[in-house]
């Protein structure tokens, strides 16, 4: 890899002001690593310069309000291991501990986390010309190519990469927030609104901007959220991405849905939630059929290539599956 | 005993614990990369990023510029000096083609270069800042695509003669009921997880070669051709191996440039190759498909047996696996009938991996024989029995031994197989479709010349020496104890030599040889002893009084084993580095290992996820030297056979021929959570004929069979028969 620069910050704000300011263009912050160094080591990042934000943003799992706060440098495996978090937002837990594996786990931050890269194959090989996300306007091997793994929703001409991780689901689907320190100061915005989709330059993934740092993460307060899980359907038991999930947040009233919030992961370039299927869902007896149906509902309009055709069908399957089973949890508010 | 030490059945040594165990867990074993060198410099390994066309300009400018850089060698500085022959026409290269040979690309990932720098990062940087360019040509990368040549497999390979008994058109229209079908298997790489590296040492002409190797004694000689010089000059070091699984069997292309520049140098050089480039620098399992036909009468007795299948190899090198030697001496069809082709591609060439032939062939037969069965509406395991045999019915020559109906029944009465419901989708546990399979395992006895020397020494402690390999096989315990049971004494008194081309010449770890044969040359130097020590011919109690008798302190006896069948010799050529193998279906005698495996799926009905909940396999294999390791290396296979049947397989792009998914991230291997129980269970058999020990090897024999085992039992839960692999869940979506 090549030399670089590495500085540490002491807090959020000095963090800030050294990405923003920083002479070098290739300057990134580094947390964990476990995205950034392995991409280091493909030769497809490659930073001059890395503030090392690990001692310098929060790290507590902490109430706010009725909610908890996440702070953007507690790992994986801590949250994954708090026991409010297991209790109050099993979809969080869930989603984390199936995600990755322990190693990793005990070093990636959850700032880093939903920042994670795409694992697109094409992305990952310096040898392959032909990337929009890192030679914006190359083109895409992906559309043409092994495209097993890769997105049926929120996809473009420009970019079919699946959108890698767990965790950033079970935001999606709790509604969660984020905290950002910039340069303009802190703000907090809908967790749903932090990425981009692959429409116009697909190296653009966030609507965050130079100088920008993610603190953490707010979790609702509301008892709807302990009827709540994440299904993951993979290739093998452990360590694999998901080839689609679901996060699912049941608000019953009685047999009947007086709220449904779906995420789905693994078949979307984005942190995707099915609003249309919480639409359909609305008011309506959850059961076998609407629970199949609610899938369908989810990707309508999803766009299928040559190796992910089945995608659309698995991930309707892991909705109703995920529905049914989150149902039938039997709940202690 | 614990489940990883089983008791010993009758014509079973002790479960002895490796003797190596407390070295690799400890940290303290030391791996080739490990070598110990004054003040190495680090190369890393440039390679083509097209699969086909020519370098058209290296442009070294900016790597030239990068401190720490010390030499970059390429076709322009550093053309091959010696002589390369492939593996597969008797050579030791895995390919004819050596590497900065020229400009011309003929895979994806060719090694085009070297970069030397004072350490790893500077010379990785430098490979990155290396500008190559390419004219390319569009490649055929995939057996289907366009512009693969397709070859007669014996008329590229003599040792490859399709098989051909009675009239196979004939037998089919004869036959009651018939299946006809086409399988695929993946192509899959070894992915060992030590890492390929080389690490070379000049003192004067004298080279030290540090590298992890199936065979130093074949890299000796071998590395002396491709470098024109004498063998005497090369030290091949290589006291342990982290997984080889036949891809360190032959030397890729990285050694000759790794020693060549070590010698410009005037230095050490250490080359630690990547994950993504051990895919394609060295061998993997070729992809296959298969055609076959079975005909058999309403009582299930087989008329004919039809196999045709095609090989992926390269344009450079006509590698042939062909498992219809294996395939057609299962079972006593009346006609039978094959033919192999090699498709060649722009691809790098495949080689040996576990059980290179079996594996795929056995998925294709074993399938056809599960949809024979259920077009038979019979058991499998009553159509395996219905046509068992004792000879090998493509040439009559009797097996030695043959236990499979043995294995059927044991790993049948282990696994429950009796309250089976055979109709597919008829077993269920509540969202969960239930399907179980099972599947024959056979792998042929084989043996290869080889050499070793014994010392004992009076104060009761014994030495063996043999360049052969443990690559995590238990063979540093089974040579102990084969010394320990021989000589009586205990197996804590004797120390076991490998893995260094200096001791006497050792085959390669290869063809499930190792124990049978070199333990044949121990055997044979201990009994030399026994025979010099006590002239009575009884083991005595006390030895050193025997020593003292001697006159001597210590005795040691060098021995030579070359089995039977092999021209006289076969030895002597082995010291020269010229291997020859033998075994399986000969002209006059039949020998092969057996088992039969049984697996539970569990398949979920709405998601359709695949996975495997309990294995059982009986095995049986002449003498079984060390219950434990046995055990050990049946799981593994049967493990394995998981991860080929719903897990490994290389993805490779159909308009770059670049293997996508070049990590352990994509490429998948089972992990702990996939694998439910796993029984192993060793039928005791004799076999006097096979070979002196009576030992039939089992590295190898655990992956066979499994493949099929698992397509069978998915049939069962899904009612949808797969015939592709690796099988995922995609393909169960509508079942």
């Amino acid at each position: 890899m090549q030399p670089f620069l590495y500085e540490r910050a002491a807090d959020a704000k000095e963090a800030s002001s050294s990405l923003a300011r920083s002479a070098i263009e290739e300057t990134n912050p580094i947390a964990g690593g476990t995205t950034l160094l392995d991409l280091m080591k493909l030769n497809v990042m490659r930073p001059e310069k890395l503030i090392d934000i690990n001692h310098a943003l929060p790290a507590q799992i902490v109430r706010v309000g009725g909610g908890v706060r996440l702070g953007a440098m507690v790992r994986m495996a801590e949250a994954a291991s708090n026991e409010i978090i297991a209790r109050e937002y099993p979809v969080v837990h869930q989603a984390l501990m199936l995600a990755a594996s322990a190693q990793i786990r005990n070093m990636a931050s959850l700032g880093g986390n939903v920042l994670q890269r795409t694992r697109c194959g094409y992305f990952r090989d310096q040898t392959v010309p032909h990337c929009n996300k890192r030679t914006p306007g190359a083109g895409c091997a992906a559309l043409d190519g092994v495209n097993r793994m890769h997105a049926v929703l929120g996809t473009s001409d420009q970019c079919i990469a699946t959108y890698p991780g767990d965790f950033a689901q079970a935001l999606m689907a709790l509604d969660a927030k984020v905290e950002i320190e910039g340069q303009q100061g802190k703000r907090t915005i809908a967790f749903a609104d932090l990425h981009v989709l692959p429409e116009r330059d697909p190296a653009v993934e966030t609507t965050l901007t130079r100088g920008d740092l993610i603190t953490g993460f707010i979790l609702p307060a509301a008892t709807w959220t302990r009827r709540s899980l994440y299904l993951k359907i993979r290739d093998r038991d452990s360590y694999a991405y998901a080839l689609a999930s679901a996060a699912i947040v049941l608000d019953m009233d009685g047999i009947r849905v007086r709220e449904a919030r779906i995420a789905v992961g693994g078949v979307a370039t984005v942190p995707w939630r099915a609003r249309q299927a919480e639409d359909y869902l609305k008011g309506k007896v959850l059961d076998e059929s609407n629970a199949k149906k609610a899938g369908e509902v989810a990707f309508v309009g999803a766009k299928a290539q040559q190796h992910n055709a089945y995608k659309p069908k698995l991930g309707a399957a892991t909705i109703a599956r995920a529905l049914l089973q989150a149902k039938a949890l039997e709940i202690e508010l | 005993m614990t489940i990883a030490a089983p008791e010993p059945k009758e014509n079973m040594g002790r479960p002895e614990p490796r003797i190596d165990g407390r070295l690799k867990v400890t940290g303290a074993a030391k791996y080739a990369s490990d070598a110990d060198v004054s003040k190495p410099l680090y190369a890393v390994l440039l390679t083509s990023a097209v699969a086909k066309g020519r370098i058209t300009a290296i442009d070294r400018t900016a790597a030239d510029k990068i401190p720490g850089v010390v030499a970059i060698y390429t076709n322009e500085n550093m053309p091959p000096v010696g002589e390369f022959a492939f593996f597969g026409a008797g050579g030791e290269a895995g390919s004819k083609a050596p590497a900065l040979a020229g400009a011309d690309i003929y895979f994806d990932g060719q090694i085009i270069g070297l970069v030397v720098a004072v350490s790893y990062e500077v010379a990785r940087e430098a490979s990155f800042a290396t500008k190559i360019s390419y004219s390319k040509v569009a490649p055929s990368p995939l057996m289907e695509s366009e512009g693969v040549e397709t070859a007669d497999a014996s008329d590229v390979s003599p040792r490859h003669k399709a098989i051909s008994k009675g009239d196979l058109s004939r037998a089919l229209t004869m036959s009651n009921v018939k299946v006809e079908a086409t399988y695929e298997t993946a192509a899959q790489v070894h992915n060992s997880i030590e890492l390929f590296s080389t690490t070379c040492h000049w003192s004067g002409e004298r080279l030290t070669v540090y590298e992890p190797s199936q065979f130093v004694t074949g890299m000796k000689f071998g590395l002396a051709r491709q470098l024109a010089i004498k063998p005497e000059q090369i030290h091949v070091v290589c006291p342990f191996v982290g997984g080889a699984f036949g891809s360190k069997g032959s030397l890729t292309h990285r050694t000759s440039l790794v020693a060549r520049a070590s010698k410009l140098l005037g230095r050490p050089v250490k080359l630690q190759a990547t994950r993504e480039q051990g895919f394609t620098i060295a061998t993997h399992r070729a992809e296959t498909r298969h055609t076959i036909r079975l005909g058999a009468t309403a009582a299930g007795k087989l008329l004919g047996y039809g196999h045709e299948a095609w090989e992926q190899t390269s344009r450079l090198d006509d590698y042939v696996v062909d498992g219809t030697g294996a395939s057609t001496a299962m079972y006593s069809a009346e006609a039978i009938q094959t033919k192999v082709h090699v498709v060649r591609t722009d691809r790098n060439t495949p080689g040996f991996m576990r059980a290179p032939a079996e594996v795929p062939y056995f998925f294709a037969l074993e399938s056809a024989m599960d949809e024979l069965a259920v077009a038979l509406k019979m058991d499998p395991i009553e159509l395996r029995r219905i046509n068992d045999t004792m000879v090998n019915p493509a040439n009559g020559a009797p097996y030695t031994s043959r236990s499979l109906m043995q294995c059927y029944d044991e790993a049948a009465k282990a696994f429950g197989w009796s309250n089976r419901s055979a109709a597919p989708g008829s077993m269920r546990d509540g969202d969960w479709l239930i399907g179980w399979g099972c599947a024959t395992a056979a792998y042929p006895t084989q043996m290869a010349p080889a050499t070793a020397r014994v010392t004992l020494t009076a104060n009761n402690a014994a030495r063996v020496q043999s360049a052969v390999h443990d690559v995590g096989t238990g063979a540093y315990t089974i040579l102990a104890q084969l010394v320990s049971e021989r000589l009586a004494i205990p197996i804590e008194r004797v120390a076991v030599e490998l893995g260094d081309s200096s001791l006497p010449a050792g085959p390669v770890a290869g063809g499930s040889v190792t124990t049978a044969s070199v333990g044949a040359a121990v055997a044979k130097a201990c009994d030399a002893i026994r025979a010099k020590l006590y002239p009575n011919g009884r083991l005595e109690n006390d030895m050193a009084a025997a020593f003292q008798a001697l006159g001597a302190g210590s005795i040691e006896e060098y021995a030579e084993y070359e089995p039977e069948g092999l021209p006289k010799g076969s030895a002597a050529a082995l010291q020269a580095g010229k291997l020859a193998i033998i075994g399986g279906a000969l002209p006059d005698r039949t020998m092969f290992s057996f088992g039969a495996e049984f697996v539970e799926v569990r398949i979920n009905a709405r998601t359709r996820e695949i996975r495997v909940s309990r294995c059982v396999g009986a095995f049986a294999s002449g003498r079984i030297v060390n219950p434990r390791t046995a055990r050990s290396q049946l799981m593994g296979g049967m493990i394995w056979g998981l991860s080929s049947a719903l897990h490994e397989g290389m993805e490779i792009d159909v308009n770059t021929g670049k293997y996508v998914n070049d990590n352990l991230a994509e490429y998948l291997v089972p992990v702990n959570a996939d694998i439910g129980s796993v029984e192993v269970i060793l039928v005791p058999e004799i076999d006097t004929k096979v070979n002196p020990l009576g030992i039939k090897g089992l590295g190898e024999l655990g992956n066979v069979g499994t493949d099929a085992a698992v397509a069978n039992a998915v049939f069962h839960a899904t009612g949808k028969r797969i015939r592709k692999l690796p099988i995922r869940l995609e393909t169960l979506l509508d079942a």
